[in-house]
């Protein structure tokens, strides 16, 4: 089962929610293999909290044109060909702007004289690791880089079938985040009771009904703000899944990286909950017995 | 004429306050305009009260579409899409039909090209609408990207053109940009060329750990950058942290904000900070403006 | 001999525009004869991305030996060099007064862009 947590704003405790489900489930449900997946390539902070052993890490790249100058007769279909403006073939041999390659492969099939192959263009980094019985994969984009849809898919490629996945998104609403929830079998969007929260839970909202994915509302902070957020969800028949008070404690754990589990009494328990109501919400049985 | 100058306020990580000081920075700044970079989910126009005098539609890049009624389901449409757009939806007595997920598709026109059918059509895509409004605290470029959609980048860098097209016809020297987070492409979209960007960031591992990344994005494109941190005294050693490390980057330390909820019963009654009766962390926030114009 | 100007009007008379991708018009000058054509960038000038190569590839069409602007990015440079056209930047003044320092020999062209790419 895959399970992502995304929110249309940023801040309102996404990777929380992540990294404390992920370590109250593996912690007491024997059997179920829990998986951390942080798609949030451009600011992965999952690691701060669930401090893994990394035990690989490899390069990710997007296959870039490059074009051989003796078999190319200049003309030209490359550069008509792309929808980027990765490539350009004025009257000469194409010259080629890697960054704004979409990886489309477009140019090299269309090339008449065979003269264009492949190379990769590297935009993150991909690395694996383990935090207790939970297995960890995260993506971090190359600094200065602009496309992060490429790093995602890779991240996902480890998505586990069997146990439990848990995909840390990317917030907002746009490619990157489509890219990250895209497959799940359950989206929990985290939001906070503010003007800011629901106008981006509603577009988020928006964003998972195209997707087609069933999904429920978790309210951070849940009592800093007004009634709006509540009021919302109930004239659209979302269901909230879990209301988190806002605490200093909290706050505080958070700050230094800490579970918020391990100083929050009876919030494992609650976490439990969370995931067997989600699990009963998309028609699976419990399977706590071996 | 000179050059109006670009105000971009970013966070890296987000949820640290970047739009309540907007809007902030909106209500205290005289003659200029204020643009909504975060396009991706924009709630400047919430607090500044939007009154749209101008919307466009906003076009960007182009969709496969199979015309069903041509396709004679070869297939080769599948076999050359790298991003996994085209679904087979139907398969019976050796009859194949082949659909484009909208949502997959990268627009990269392969699969319109080689169909030896021509049976794909490759329209431009509506992504999103931008708007130009009046507010109380002036004029105000502002965009919705649509759910579901790419392109965000080139969406900021149109709405950047249009405020910089009223500063020009009207005067204003300052452009105030409210940006997205993270460091990705509507981020880069947002401050390449700006004269100052301001960093706002939370004394969190994470606020700690996002800074460290939106910073060498800044050095990356070479533009002048300030520190802000808000809810400074939520913990105050790695505030220290974060400022000794921006100092050491010949970072300006623009000031901090101090933890006041009256922040946020600001924001549910739809005002700046600084509008708000008795809240302390405006009064930072004035100090904080101070502080900026000098540096502009 | 051929140049092309950014414009931000149709006469001679308009300040030259800053920006070559995002240029309101493009002005085509040929030194032999005086003459003068007006070329249309709109397509351009609301293109978020890639507005400089696009701007450069149309240019390597007029059949320009220079192109005279404010600012060029990295990308537009790299694909005006590709087709052999020089470029002069750092310029300002109405349309007719760069032709006349240009023709006087007093602009010489850019080694390298001179600002970065996205620069609206």
């Amino acid at each position: 089962m895959i399970i992502t947590i995304a929110s249309g704003k940023g801040g309102t405790g996404k990777t929380t929610v992540a990294t404390n489900l992920a370590v109250s489930i593996s912690s007491s449900i024997d059997n179920t293999p829990v998986w951390v997946l942080d798609c949030d390539v451009e600011e992965p902070n999952c690691h701060l909290f669930l401090k893994p052993e990394i035990y690989t890490s490899e390069a990710v790249g997007v296959p870039v044109p490059k074009v051989d100058k003796e078999k190319c007769t200049a003309c030209g279909k490359c550069g008509q060909f792309c929808e980027y403006s990765a490539i350009v073939a004025l009257k000469t041999v194409p010259i080629t702007f890697p960054e704004l390659c979409h990886g489309c492969g477009g140019c090299s099939l269309i090339c008449p004289e065979g003269a264009i192959s492949e190379t990769k263009r590297r935009v993150g980094m991909l690395e694996k690791g383990q935090s207790g019985d939970i297995g960890f994969v995260h993506g971090r984009l190359r600094v200065g880089e602009a496309m992060s849809p490429p790093l995602i898919r890779a991240v996902k490629k480890f998505v586990f079938k069997k146990g439990l996945t848990l995909i840390d998104a990317p917030p907002g609403t746009s490619c990157p985040v489509i890219e990250a929830i895209k497959g799940s079998d359950f989206v929990i969007l985290v939001t906070e009771p503010t003007p800011f929260g629901l106008n981006d839970l509603t577009l988020a909202v928006d964003m998972v009904k195209q997707l087609n994915i069933p999904f429920g509302v978790l309210i951070n902070r849940a009592d800093i703000g007004d009634n709006r957020v509540s009021e919302y969800c109930q004239a659209e028949g979302i269901p909230i899944l879990l209301q988190i008070p806002d605490n200093r404690k909290i706050a505080e754990a958070y700050s230094r990286g800490m579970m918020i589990v391990d100083v929050v009494p009876g919030l494992r328990e609650t976490f439990m909950d969370l995931y067997f109501r989600i699990k009963k919400m998309c028609g699976q049985q419990h399977n706590e017995e071996a | 004429m000179k050059k109006p100058k670009e105000l971009v306020v970013i966070s890296g990580k987000g949820g640290t306050g970047k739009t309540s000081l907007v809007a902030s920075f909106a209500v205290l700044a005289k003659n200029k305009v204020m643009a909504d970079c975060d396009v991706d989910a924009a709630d400047l126009h919430l607090i500044l009260k939007t009154n749209i005098r101008h919307r466009e539609i906003f076009k960007a890049g182009k969709r496969a579409i199979i015309r069903q009624k041509d396709c004679t389901g070869c297939g080769l449409c599948l076999t050359n899409c790298r991003f996994n757009a085209v679904k087979m939806i139907q398969e019976k007595k050796g009859e194949k039909i082949f659909s484009i997920d909208p949502i997959s598709c990268e627009g990269c026109g392969v699969c319109v090209h080689f169909c030896p059918q021509e049976a794909i059509d490759f329209p431009e895509n509506v992504c999103g609408e931008w708007f130009i409004s009046d507010t109380r605290c002036g004029p105000m470029v502002h965009a919705k990207l649509g759910a579901a959609e790419e392109n965000s980048g080139k969406l900021v860098s149109l709405v950047r053109t249009q405020a910089k097209k009223i500063a020009d016809e009207h005067g204003q020297n300052l452009i105030i940009i409210d940006g997205s987070p993270g460091i990705g492409c509507p981020v880069i979209a947002s401050i390449t060329g700006a004269d100052l960007v301001l960093v706002v960031t939370e004394p969190t591992l994470s606020g700690e750990h996002d800074f460290k990344r939106v910073i060498s994005l800044t050095e990356h494109f070479n533009i002048p950058a300030a520190l802000c941190i808000n809810k400074f005294d939520l913990n105050t050693s790695i505030t220290e942290r974060i400022e000794k490390e921006a100092q050491e980057k010949n970072i300006i330390l623009a000031g901090r904000i101090r933890y006041d909820k009256e922040v946020t019963y600001a924001q549910v009654e739809e005002k700046a900070a600084v509008e708000y009766n008795s809240s302390q962390a405006g009064e930072d926030i004035k100090a904080l403006w101070e502080k900026l114009k000098t540096i502009l | 001999m051929k140049v092309v100007l950014t414009s931000s009007g149709e006469s001679l008379d308009s300040p030259l525009d800053p920006r070559f991708g995002r240029a309101q018009k493009f002005i085509l000058f040929d030194t032999d004869n005086n003459e003068h054509q007006v070329v249309d960038n709109s397509q351009n000038l609301n293109a978020a991305q890639g507005a400089g190569i696009q701007a450069a590839q149309n240019v390597s069409r007029l059949n320009a030996e220079y192109v005279i602007t404010g600012h060029c990015g990295p990308k537009a440079f790299r694909t005006l060099q590709a087709a052999g056209i020089k470029v002069i930047v750092g310029v300002e003044g109405t349309v007719a007064e760069v032709i006349e320092k240009f023709k006087a020999g007093k602009l010489t062209p850019t080694e390298a862009s001179d600002v970065e790419g996205h620069w609206i």
